[in-house]
């Protein structure tokens, strides 16, 4: 396989991580483990963005990841971080599958609001399902890997890498997915489906190969986020945490697959750091951030990169 | 010869408006067709019918004998039958070399799932060579080259054209139905670009069935020529011959009866 420079860049991100991931401080360990969850679902919208499509309903493929992974540990005693994200990622791409013969029909804000409204279905139903915790959630075992339990000190470090490998490996798919003939149609999508379709191609179809893609992504994700704050509830399905994967993915920008990842990490930062300043009002300080952000990078922090490239 | 394309008896009304009043007409294989009219006479909607984009209430479309009034468009062109716009369909946001590309991609899809997925490097069916080279010569064929890296978006109206024709020629049409090739294009380019579209429709063994208003380009070009008026075909014969009718005369090309 031919590596170009995006495929050197995941791997040396994901050789720094295994290094110098241990040395961090546990708080910072899993800030970015749930950036890494985070980036996994907008790498999923990103890919929808691409052909001019706003889901605003992601987090519907978050909280099942999340309820996959919690429900595995609750009634299987499964607790194994790649199990639960391998069935998180196959129960949202599921779902995606069977939904994405409705939601694949439409564009623009009725693609966004039906997304919407599915997630809000699913809010709706968890918050009076008993099984479930309902609106109380319930707590998850704690991370097991490959049979092995890590001790205290060991497991947010074990649950890091472990979602820095599956997410390099994401990362690598989707960037030698965007290179394929369907890669490629998702721009000719948003300018013209019309003319797509007088090419011999089904846009319907393409879209729903996409939307599922990007429902499995959001499913891992939801999983990852679970495992790694130990509990889970019915407020991962709630239209404001689609929002936030919006937020990311507009803070981030789509320039590149890794842009995700990097607008994540820096909306934790942002987010941890408001809320530390003032706990009452940090929804203001993020709302200034993201305006700070679209006024003065409306291509998001990747283009920092393009900017100066430019200039040199 | 045989009949590579048969309309037979095309109906379509829009409201009040009848587009298609029976329709029918066989086009021979290899032939080069001019359809004429006025606005409104229903070329237009002859050729959306052909193509899948509408319906005809009645009458029938035969491709090499196959039934095809009910596909949708996409698969029309699988077939073999492409089409160009009257305005250019491009995917403006790309560029000229990446609007091709997005076409051999499609064909490449078209060949099976493995060509969903493969590089660019794979050769392409019917063409035997890499994606980029194919893009390439194709742009090379109609004057493109230079363009690759702009944006369709900033090209000139007749680059726009030229390209519109070329994304036609990704698929290896058998029929290809181009709606005014030359609107839009100054007068002077108007010969240039029928001449290259047609020497690439010819180098491909299309047949070329083409909508245009120039009286001139159409003697000059075309072999056969169709003349609609109000949703009926009312001269069906060789250039000379159907620009001379009197019928075609009063209601195509107008005054000079």
């Amino acid at each position: 396989m031919r590596h170009d420079r995006t495929t050197t860049v995941i791997i040396a991100a994901f050789v720094l991580l295994v290094v110098a991931g241990k040395w961090l401080p546990q708080w910072a360990m899993f800030i970015m483990t749930i950036a890494l969850a985070r980036g996994l679902v907008v790498l999923g919208l990103l890919l929808l963005l691409r052909a001019g499509l706003v889901s605003f309903g992601q987090a519907l493929f978050y909280c099942i990841g999340a309820y996959a992974a919690g429900a595995l540990g609750r009634f299987f005693g499964i607790s194994d971080i790649f199990i639960e994200m391998l069935v998180g990622g196959v129960l949202a791409a599921a779902t995606a599958f069977v939904l994405g013969f409705l939601l694949a029909r439409y564009r623009g804000i009725f693609f966004g609001l039906l997304s919407l409204a599915l997630s809000m279905i699913l809010y709706g139903l968890l918050v009076k399902t008993e099984a479930l915790g309902s609106t109380d959630g319930f707590n998850i075992l704690p991370s097991t890997l490959f049979g092995w339990k890590p001790g205290a000190d060991w497991v947010r470090y074990a649950v890091l890498v472990s979602a820095g490998a599956v997410v390099a490996f994401a990362c690598m798919l989707v960037h030698r997915y965007l290179q394929t003939p369907l890669g490629r149609l998702a721009p000719a999508i948003k300018d013209n489906e019309i003319r797509v379709e007088y090419m011999g191609a089904s846009a319907r179809h393409a879209v729903h190969v996409m939307y599922v893609i990007a429902a499995a992504l959001a499913g891992i994700g939801g999983a990852l986020a679970a495992t790694t704050v130990g509990h889970i509830d019915p407020e991962m399905a709630y239209w404001t945490s689609s929002g936030e994967f919006i937020f990311i993915a507009i803070l981030a920008g789509t320039g590149n697959v890794l842009a995700p990842f990097v607008g994540a990490l820096i909306y934790g930062a942002i987010h941890t750091m408001a809320y530390d300043l003032s706990p009452n009002t940090w929804q203001m300080s993020l709302g200034v951030a993201l305006l700070v952000l679209i006024v003065f990078l409306p291509e998001g922090v990747w283009s920092l990169g393009k900017l100066r490239a430019r200039r040199t | 010869m045989p009949a590579v394309l048969d309309a037979q008896g095309l109906c379509k009304t829009f409201g009040a408006v009848t587009a298609a009043a029976e329709v029918s007409a066989a086009i021979e294989k290899d032939s080069v067709v001019g359809l004429i009219g006025t606005n409104g006479a229903g070329k237009t909607t002859f050729i959306n019918m052909i193509t899948g984009y509408l319906k005809p209430d009645r009458g029938a479309i035969h491709y090499e004998g196959r039934d095809i009034t009910r596909l949708p468009p996409r698969e029309i062109t699988r077939l073999g039958i492409c089409r160009s716009f009257q305005i250019p369909q491009l995917y403006g946001s790309l560029t000229v070399l990446d609007n091709v590309m997005v076409g051999i991609g499609i064909v490449l899809r078209n060949a099976g799932l493995a060509g969903y997925l493969s590089r660019d490097d794979v050769p392409v069916p019917g063409f035997g060579r890499p994606a980029r080279e194919v893009a390439e010569q194709l742009l090379g064929r109609f004057g493109l080259l230079e363009d690759r890296g702009r944006n369709a978006q900033v090209l000139p109206g007749g680059a726009r054209k030229l390209l519109d024709i070329a994304l036609t020629m990704v698929a290896k049409p058998r029929v290809l139905l181009l709606d005014e090739p030359t609107s839009g294009v100054s007068s002077g380019e108007k010969f240039g670009i029928m001449q290259m579209v047609l020497d690439a429709a010819r180098a491909e063994g299309a047949t070329v069935l083409f909508v245009e208003h120039d009286m001139e380009v159409v003697s000059r070009f075309a072999q056969r020529v169709l003349a609609f008026y109000d949703g009926r075909i009312i001269a069906d014969a060789a250039p000379k011959a159907a620009l001379d009718d009197p019928q075609v005369k009063r209601y195509v090309v107008g005054h000079r009866a």
